[in-house]
C-alpha cells in the first residue's frame, strides 16, 4: 500500500538498526511522547531491534488516557440529562469515571453515540432540533482545530442546539511539567508527530535550549520511528541538543496556520487536570467567552458528583514515565481491555492496551 | 396483496401458508421438502456432521452478499472444516414486522443461489414474524448435516509440530466491507465480502492429501482468534510471518484510517489448513486451483516451542505474541 510499505520496507529498518547499534555508545533514555509511537513500537517490535544502551520510555500522549476521572465523571452526568445526546469519539466509551461509564450510562438508556467527526455530531443536531447535542472534546492539538471549526460552523449555520465540552490538552506546557517535576531523567525525547503537523517543531525548541534534551519529531511508521531514534543516538553521541524533524513529509516548523488561528479564534489556554499529574497551568483550552453559549460547562447545570480513584491503578504513573504497564499488579489479572480498571488499557492508543495486545517474545 | 412482511405472514394461518408456498416452496423445491411433513426424512449411513449457526448481520444486504448468502455459506463452511460433504440445511426465519417482501424475496433468492453452489438443500424450514423493533429486520438460523467421507479425520486438535500452516487467501475482506456499508461510518470502498461456500475447495484438497490435520474458516475474531484456538486445541505453538500473509490494499487501508488490526479482522469465505509438510505443496497447488483460494499462501508453521501460543515474526524480523481478540473492534480517536 502506497505510502505505508515503503515506511515498513525491512531491508531498510535493518540498515538503520545496524547504524544505530553502531553509534550507540551512551545510556539514552529516550521517551516517546506520543501513544501512537508506543503503539509503532510495540507493534513492530522495535524495543527488541535495539541495543541495550537505549531505553525506551512511553510518555502520557494519549488523549483518552490523560483525562482526569473529575472531567470523564462531568461527561457521564451530561449524557444522563434527558434530552441530551452525547457525541464522542469511540475510544471514551469504554472509559470508566468515578462510577459509570459513557458505555454503562449508555445501556441504561441515555443517549450516547459514536461519531467519527464533529460533521456527524453537527450532522446530529441538524437532525434533532429537539435535542441537545453535546460533542466530547477530547484530544491534544491534533483534534482541537477541527472542533474549533464546528463551532463556527455552528454559529454561521445558527445551529443553537450543538455544544462543546472542552476537555483539550496542549502538549508543550505538559512535557514542560514533566520535566520541572525531575522524575523522569530523559536523553531524548521523541516528539509527536501529528501535534507537530498542527503546531510545528518550534514549541519543542524551548526543550532542547532549557533542558538540553534533543528532541526529534517522529511519524508513525516503524522507519520513521527508527530513523527518529538514529538521529537522537547522533546528537547524544554529540553532545548536542537541537530540535529536528523526522517526519518531514508532515511536519514544517511552523506548522499549519490555518488550523492554528481556527484553535486561536475559538480557544483560549486555562489550567488542565491531567490524570497522575494534576493541574497544569496553560496546558488546556476553554472555549472563548464570546463562544460560551457553545461550552457545555456554562450552558447544563450538572452534578458530577465526588471524584473517585480506581484502587491500585497505576496509569498516573505509567502516563509520567516512572512505571510500566507490568509493573502494575492489575495489569493483564483484574484490568483488561475487556474490563478495563484504568483508562490505559481502553484506549487503542493507550500503554496498558500496547503492552496487553503486543507482547514481545524473546527467543 | 400489501408489500411489507406483516405478523400474520407468521401466524400459520393463509397468509403464512401463501408465504411458505410462493416464496420457499417454490424457490428450494427439492422432494424432502415438497412432502411439508413437520420434519424432513431421509436414509443415512456412515459418520454424520451436524452444526448450527444464526446470523443477525447488519446491514442485512452488503457489498459481495446479504444474510441469506452468508447464511448457507457460514453452515456449509463449517461443515466442510470437519472434512464433511454438506448434504441438507435448515433455515428458519425470524422476520420483523414491516420487512418489505422484495427484500425477502432477494434474501431468499440468494439463499437458493448460494445452495445451488454448494450443491446443498434446504429440506425444513420455518418462518416467525415479531413485532417491530424486537428484531432488527431479519435474522436466520440455518443448522447442516453433512457425511464424512470414509478415512477423512479432520480435527482442530491435530495439528503437530512441523506441519505448515496454509491460508486460502487475502484477510479481512467481510469485516471491512460490512463495516464499510454501517450507518454512521461512511467510507466507499469496491471492496466485496468474500462470503463463499469453500466445500469445494475442502473436496478438492482433501482428494489430493490425507494428511489435511486441521481446517478451520476464520470467521468472528480473524485469522489470530482461529490460529489461537488450533494452537490451544492442539497444545502447540504456530509460528506466522507477517509478510507471507495476503492481504489486500483496500483492508489495510480501512484498518490503517479505522485503528484495527487485519488480523482480527472478519472473514466469510477463508480457510486455514494446517497440512503434514510432505503434503504442502500439493494441497497449496489443489488450493490455488480453485476460485476461492487462487491467492492461498503457506504463512507459518507449527512448533513444539511455546506450545497454545501464536507468534508472528514482523515485518521488521521482531517477534511478538499474537492473542485472540480481546473486546470489540472500536475506531480510534487521533
Amino acid at each position: 500500500m502506497k505510502f505505508i510499505d515503503e515506511y515498513r520496507r525491512s531491508e531498510l529498518a535493518k540498515g538503520l538498526v545496524r547504524r544505530i547499534h553502531q553509534n550507540s555508545t551512551k545510556k539514552a533514555r529516550l521517551m516517546e511522547f506520543c501513544g501512537g509511537h508506543t503503539v509503532t513500537i510495540l507493534k513492530h517490535g522495535i524495543r527488541q531491534l535495539l541495543p541495550p544502551t537505549i531505553e525506551m520510555l512511553s510518555g502520557p500522549g494519549c488523549p483518552v488516557c490523560v483525562t482526569d476521572n473529575a472531567d470523564l465523571d462531568k461527561a457521564i452526568a451530561l449524557a444522563q440529562i434527558p434530552g441530551v445526546i452525547l457525541t464522542t469519539f469511540g475510544d471514551m466509551l469504554k472509559v470508566p469515571g468515578s462510577r459509570s461509564s459513557l458505555q454503562r450510562v449508555k445501556a441504561d438508556g441515555a443517549d450516547v453515540r459514536i461519531v467519527y467527526s464533529t460533521i456527524d455530531a453537527l450532522q446530529i443536531a441538524q437532525e434533532n432540533p429537539a435535542k441537545r447535542v453535546v460533542f466530547l472534546g477530547i484530544g491534544f492539538e491534533t483534534t482541537a482545530p477541527t472542533i474549533a471549526a464546528s463551532v463556527l460552523q455552528a454559529e454561521q449555520e445558527g445551529i443553537s442546539n450543538y455544544y462543546v465540552l472542552s476537555l483539550h490538552k496542549l502538549c508543550p506546557p505538559v512535557i514542560k511539567a514533566l520535566l520541572d517535576s525531575g522524575e523522569v531523567k530523559l536523553n531524548g525525547l521523541i516528539c509527536p508527530g501529528h501535534v507537530s503537523a498542527i503546531i510545528g517543531s518550534r514549541p519543542w525548541e524551548f526543550i532542547a535550549r532549557d533542558y538540553g534534551i534533543p528532541c526529534v519529531v517522529s511519524g508513525f511508521e516503524p522507519l520513521d520511528v527508527l530513523q527518529c531514534v538514529d538521529m537522537l543516538v547522533a546528537q547524544i553521541e554529540n553532545d548536542e541538543s537541537k530540535v529536528e524533524i523526522a517526519y518531514r513529509r508532515g511536519v514544517r516548523p511552523g506548522g499549519n496556520q490555518r488550523a492554528l488561528e481556527l484553535m486561536d479564534r475559538v480557544f483560549e489556554a486555562c489550567t488542565a487536570r491531567w490524570r497522575g499529574m494534576g493541574p497544569v497551568s496553560d496546558s488546556g483550552l476553554r472555549l472563548k467567552r464570546e463562544f460560551e453559549r457553545f461550552d457545555a460547562e456554562f450552558a447544563f447545570e450538572f452534578d458530577p458528583g465526588p471524584t473517585l480513584e480506581p484502587k491500585g491503578c497505576l496509569c498516573g504513573d505509567i502516563l509520567r514515565g516512572v512505571k510500566t504497564p507490568p509493573d502494575c499488579q492489575l495489569f493483564a489479572q483484574v484490568c483488561t481491555p475487556e474490563s478495563p480498571v484504568g483508562p490505559c488499557m481502553v484506549s487503542s492508543e493507550g500503554s496498558c492496551a500496547a503492552h496487553y495486545f503486543y507482547k514481545a517474545t524473546y527467543e | 396483496m400489501s408489500d411489507k412482511i406483516l405478523l400474520a405472514h407468521g401466524s400459520g394461518g393463509k397468509l403464512a401458508h401463501d408465504l411458505v408456498e410462493r416464496s420457499f416452496l417454490q424457490a428450494f423445491s427439492n422432494p424432502l421438502l415438497a412432502k411439508l411433513d413437520d420434519s424432513a426424512t431421509f436414509d443415512f449411513s456412515g459418520r454424520l456432521a451436524f452444526t448450527t449457526d444464526s446470523y443477525v448481520v447488519n446491514p442485512i444486504f452488503f457489498p459481495g452478499g446479504d444474510i441469506g448468502k452468508l447464511a448457507v455459506c457460514g453452515t456449509v463452511n463449517d461443515l466442510a472444516m470437519a472434512g464433511a460433504v454438506p448434504l441438507y440445511l435448515s433455515l428458519s426465519f425470524i422476520i420483523e414486522e414491516g420487512l418489505s417482501q422484495e427484500d425477502l424475496m432477494r434474501i431468499v433468492s440468494s439463499v437458493k443461489e448460494a445452495a445451488e453452489e454448494a450443491e446443498v438443500q434446504v429440506v425444513t424450514g420455518d418462518t416467525k414474524v415479531v413485532n417491530r423493533g424486537t428484531a432488527d429486520k431479519l435474522f436466520i438460523n440455518t443448522a447442516g448435516v453433512g457425511m464424512i467421507p470414509t478415512g477423512v479425520d479432520i480435527s482442530g486438535s491435530k495439528a503437530k509440530p512441523g506441519d505448515k500452516v496454509i491460508l486460502s487467501g487475502p484477510i479481512g475482506d467481510h469485516g471491512i466491507a460490512v463495516l464499510s456499508q454501517r450507518e454512521g461510518l461512511s467510507f466507499s470502498t469496491k471492496l466485496q465480502s468474500d462470503c463463499a461456500p469453500l466445500n469445494k475447495l475442502v473436496a478438492e484438497i482433501i482428494k489430493v492429501s490425507s494428511q489435511i490435520h486441521c481446517l478451520r474458516d476464520p470467521t468472528r475474531g480473524g485469522l489470530a482468534t482461529t490460529l489461537n484456538e488450533l494452537a490451544k486445541q492442539s497444545k502447540v505453538g504456530i509460528k506466522i510471518e507477517e509478510e507471507k500473509i495476503p492481504l489486500r490494499e483496500e483492508v489495510q487501508a480501512a484498518c490503517e484510517m479505522l485503528g484495527f488490526e487485519p488480523l482480527y479482522v472478519a472473514n466469510e469465505g477463508k480457510l486455514v489448513a494446517i497440512v503434514a509438510p510432505e503434503d504442502v505443496q500439493a494441497v497449496l497447488k489443489a488450493m490455488r486451483q480453485n476460485t476461492y483460494g487462487k491467492d492461498a499462501a503457506i504463512i507459518g508453521e507449527v512448533r513444539q516451542e511455546h506450545p497454545s501460543r501464536v507468534v508472528m515474526k514482523t515485518r521488521l524480523g521482531a517477534s511478538r505474541i499474537i492473542d485472540m481478540l480481546v473486546g470489540d473492534l472500536l475506531p480510534r480517536i487521533c
